[in-house]
């Protein structure tokens, strides 16, 4: 017989649920709703202008990996989008890299001022958001561009003649991301920091280890949680990347996101672009699945 | 009584000796923090020079400098002028993790990420010894200070008392030429408190270890030293054995800082000193000194006499407070200086004491003591 406190307690869950139905609904449509569409129309037949034919096809998938050849028909491996693929992965995680390069001293500093000028540095960190992301890239191009500021100043001191070629390239689209995407790599890092003891670096140095040897057994281990946070708040949206790659990788260096925007519209064909948003997400979840047990491997109750 | 070595079970080192070597010199040290107007002298041309194998205290009140100097031993701070050294060596400018001196901070510090065999183990990890030593070692020291079930619990697990005895045998493993203990007893219950007091006293007796222990408790610094530091002002004031320091203070904030005084002022004479109420005491500490001075009495050894003894003073009683083991009896000198006596309860009754009473008092044979200016 169930006692009065398990009545109690199972009539609490019950209401509990009934609390928050309405958030669970919105958020089961809103969530899973527009991905159901998605997934749908990967498994469709593109229409001769775009939108689709409501008809079975394996073709979307088939696309991301290989083309049908137009006179025989045959399959090849398409490797103009592995190359896609690959770039992404390479630039998002390069991204991630820098973004923890700079973004590391950059918190380390914020989090060892004193209390009253922490807000100003954390509030000078945020203001890029205030500028949409589109007239921030644009401004990264106006520096970067061959007559831009940067090689402009070059070839003013003497150090070049000709400029650098930065803009349209990989290297361009890297230095765009890790822009952008710092202040969300220094927010998370600041917070871990801001938790830290600074005691253990003297614990640390007293007990004979070097500055390396307590930044890499000290710190590192002790604020992990926000390093993955912040790479995983970088990774993601590197991965899907658009605008950025779009205005300073030029047309020719694509990553995922471009190529997906390029079937919804002058490709025409919604349902290769919905088999590869559907496929970024799978990139994405196996890519935080291994890096979250990597990072976790590391400490004994992990 | 030999002693079973911890860092190396297979050896019994003999019995624990106080050598004379001086295991760290402190050579006018000044420290100053800030620049121009506002700077702060938390050193002001500190020498000392501590004994191997001693339980040394700097004690003193909070912003007294006793934490500065300790830190500059840690090399966490480096001084503005003068020299430390350590068996011998100048190391005033190496970094604390050149130094073979561990500290056991205020806070513990303990490394929360470890488990407590790890936390324990680390200082010899990063001077790169052998594992299975490290492993030696850690076992010892979770047995030295009755761990040994923890070693694997995270520290964050573990009871304020538990930490600190953590904290203590992380500090002690790597085998430091001086451990220094920045108040590691101030964040416990006075039970607890008590109980690791005579911990402390343990460990250091075991590993033959220097001590150097920071605190602004009196009754610890007198119960557990050696030798004790008083400061003040960024200044030594004393130097001594508990009892040197209890019954020989030197002057006025020694004698008031540790336990309780009367303060008197007189002159000095041939055969003493003449109070300012007219009466001629025998005083300690009258070699080389003359004209004014201030004589410091503890309570306990003023005693109530009968008129007209040798030595006795005729006083009044203004009133009496009931302490317990003890009453405090306040009395005037005939000039109406005040003296309170510290006198056993007696059993019964209330030992005649009456407010307005006229007795007499005497001072303990040697109880008088001249403080310096």
């Amino acid at each position: 017989m169930p006692s009065n406190e398990d009545r109690q307690r199972a009539a609490s869950a019950r209401t509990g649920w009934a609390l928050s139905a309405p958030a669970l609904l919105l958020l089961g449509f809103a969530a899973s709703g527009p991905l159901l569409i998605v997934l749908v129309y990967s498994f469709l037949t593109p229409g001769d202008y775009g939108n689709v034919v409501w008809k079975f096809s394996l073709d979307g998938w088939r696309g991301i990996l290989f083309t049908r050849d137009i006179f025989d028909g045959t399959l090849h491996l398409a490797d103009a989008n592995l190359t896609i693929f690959w770039r992404s992965v390479k630039l998002s995680l390069l991204t991630t890299a820098i973004t923890f390069a700079v973004g590391f001293p950059t918190a380390w500093f914020i989090a060892t001022r004193p209390a009253k000028s922490r807000a100003l540095w954390l509030f000078l960190i945020t203001i890029p958001f205030w500028t949409n992301l589109l007239i921030r890239t644009v401004a990264i191009n106006e520096v970067i561009r061959n007559e831009g500021i940067i090689n402009t100043l070059l070839i003013w001191t003497g150090l070049i003649t000709e400029p650098l070629r930065i803009i349209y390239t990989d290297t361009a689209v890297l230095i765009g991301m890790a822009y952008v995407y710092l202040p969300l790599m220094v927010l998370p890092l600041f917070a871990a920091i801001d938790r830290f003891d600074m005691k253990l670096l003297e614990a640390g140095y007293d007990l004979y280890a070097s500055r390396w040897q307590v930044l890499r057994r000290v710190i590192l281990p002790i604020v992990k949680p926000g390093i993955v946070a912040g790479s995983i708040l970088v990774f993601v949206p590197s991965l899907g990347a658009y605008v950025t790659p779009r205005v300073l990788g030029g047309g020719k260096n694509m990553m995922i996101g471009n190529f997906i925007e390029l079937q919804f519209g002058a490709g025409r064909n919604w349902p290769l672009g919905a088999a590869l948003s559907m496929t970024l997400l799978i990139i994405v979840t196996i890519a935080l699945l291994i890096y979250v047990r990597a990072a976790n491997r590391g400490s004994p109750h992990g | 009584m030999p002693n079973a070595d911890p860092y190396d079970p297979g050896r019994a080192v003999g019995g624990w000796l106080v050598s004379k070597d001086v295991a760290v010199e402190v050579r006018n040290a000044v420290k100053t923090f800030g620049q121009g107007n506002s700077a702060l002298r938390a050193l002001d041309d500190v020498s000392v020079n501590i004994r191997k194998g001693e339980f040394f205290t700097l004690l003193g009140p909070s912003g007294c400098g006793k934490t500065t100097l300790l830190r500059l031993i840690a090399g966490f701070e480096t001084p503005t002028s003068g020299e430390i050294l350590l068996d011998g060596k100048d190391i005033t400018q190496d970094p604390p993790n050149r130094r073979p001196v561990n500290t056991v901070f205020q806070s513990y510090a303990l490394f929360p990420h470890l488990t407590v065999a790890q936390n324990i183990g680390f200082g010899l990890e990063m001077q790169g010894r052998p594992k299975a030593e490290i492993a030696d070692v850690t076992a010892n020291m979770l047995a030295l200070v009755q761990l040994g079930a923890m070693a694997q619990r995270k520290t964050s697990q573990l009871s304020g008392g538990q930490q600190q005895r953590v904290a203590l045998a992380r500090a002690l493993a790597p085998r430091p030429k001086v451990l220094l203990l920045d108040e590691p007893l101030s964040a416990l219950d006075l039970k607890l408190r008590k109980e690791m007091q005579i911990e402390l006293k343990r460990l250091q007796l075991e590993t033959g270890i220097t001590f150097i222990f920071v605190t602004h408790d009196q009754e610890e610094a007198l119960t557990m030293s050696d030798r004790i530091g008083v400061m003040s002002a960024g200044r030594i004031q004393q130097i001594g054995t508990p009892r040197d320091i209890y019954t020989r203070p030197v002057n006025r904030f020694v004698a008031s800082f540790i336990g309780e005084s009367n303060f008197l002022s007189g002159a000095v004479e041939t055969g003493g000193v003449r109070l300012s109420s007219g009466d001629l005491v025998d005083a300690a500490g009258t070699e080389g000194r003359s004209g004014k001075v201030t004589l410091a009495v503890r309570p306990e050894q003023v005693r109530l006499t009968r008129a007209g003894e040798p030595g006795a003073l005729p006083a009044t009683i203004t009133g009496w407070v009931y302490f317990g083991t003890d009453t405090h009896c306040h009395l005037a000198l005939s000039d109406g200086t005040e003296v309170v006596a510290r006198l056993q309860s007696p059993a019964t009754g209330d030992a005649g004491l009456e407010k307005g009473k006229s007795v007499a008092l005497r001072f303990a044979p040697g109880a008088a003591q001249v403080l310096g200016d």
